[in-house]
């Protein structure tokens, strides 16, 4: 299955998603922030960086761009897009998911690994997970402090759209929240990074399931 | 050309941990402050008269340069209006 991993100006996990889905069996494609045809594609990665400098706000840049309006439409068909770190950001933007990512509530860039627990198996990225799993992840971030309204929030409890949660909040998410889908499971967004955790020679090789179950998803 | 500032803000309620920084650092230097907000300020050349800019640039907003979840904004003309 050929998987496109978004390329903005200023992305730099894009590689590393690249290698990842090349090690559980998907053939990677890069797409430029300037193309527009995904059609060819069984799933979308937004990977981790800082498109566009994150000038303005992180993501509202990306979220104007070409590719981003193929991405609405592959989203909407129902055709599975996750976004990591800046890609979750990018999707906030977009409005495809929602809620907002503010600055850390420490203020500091937060490299270091978290305790989460995944709180969804409804998605198209966790199926492969059994439901409460506990697993250890990189976070590399000062803007993952994710935020919605009260009742956004409920919505998204109600609906099992809490897809990751900390079980130490690092940055004062709200709910501890680390990563949510949209209501059909098809969109995923994260702060942390599964890509960077997904070989055992790196310690830790848990990542890999976030992988691999787009890939079983798909087929 | 219309000369246009907009102004962006934080709504009330979201956390402005900059805004807090600062307070603290005025606050060490022994002044009596209350709350502190930060914000951004763009500012803009806009061809049109009054109405026809001032629709223009809520629409930028709305499309791009405020985050409605997170920032509210207000516009101002900063000189005469051709």
């Amino acid at each position: 299955m050929r998987v496109g991993v978004v390329v903005f100006p200023g992305s730099n996990c894009d590689r590393d998603c690249a290698h990842v889905l090349s090690l559980v069996g998907a053939t990677p494609e890069f797409v430029w922030h300037r193309d527009t045809d995904l059609s060819h594609l069984g799933a979308v990665v937004l990977p981790g960086g800082f498109s566009y400098g994150d000038y303005l706000r992180c993501g509202a840049v990306a979220k104007i761009s070409p590719v981003m309006s193929a991405v609405r439409e592959f989203a909407a068909a129902g055709r599975p897009v996750i976004g990591i770190c800046n890609g979750f950001q990018i999707l906030v933007e977009s409005e495809l998911l929602p809620g907002a990512l503010m600055r850390n509530e420490s203020l500091s860039f937060q490299c270091k690994d978290v305790d989460l627990r995944v709180e969804s198996t409804a998605t198209a990225f966790t199926a492969g997970f059994e439901p409460g799993t506990e697993l250890r992840l990189p976070i590399a971030n000062a803007e993952g402090n994710y935020t919605i309204d009260e009742r956004g929030l409920a919505e998204l409890e109600e609906h099992g759209q809490v897809v990751l949660r900390y079980q130490n909040n690092p940055n004062g998410s709200v709910g501890d929240i680390a990563g949510i889908s949209n209501r059909q499971g098809n969109v995923v967004g994260m702060m942390p990074h599964p890509e960077r955790a997904s070989e055992s020679r790196l310690g830790n090789a848990v990542g890999r399931t976030f992988f691999e179950s787009v890939l079983n998803f798909v087929s | 050309m219309a000369h246009v500032r907009v102004l962006i803000r934080n709504r009330p309620g979201v956390f402005d941990p900059a805004g807090k920084v600062v307070q603290s650092g005025l606050k060490r230097l022994g002044h009596d402050v209350g709350n502190v907000t930060i914000g951004k300020v763009i500012d803009l050349e806009i061809p049109g008269d009054v109405a026809s800019v001032t629709q223009t640039v809520n629409q930028m907003c709305q499309q791009f340069l405020v985050n409605p979840v997170l920032e509210d904004f207000t516009i101002e003309f900063l000189d005469g209006v051709s």
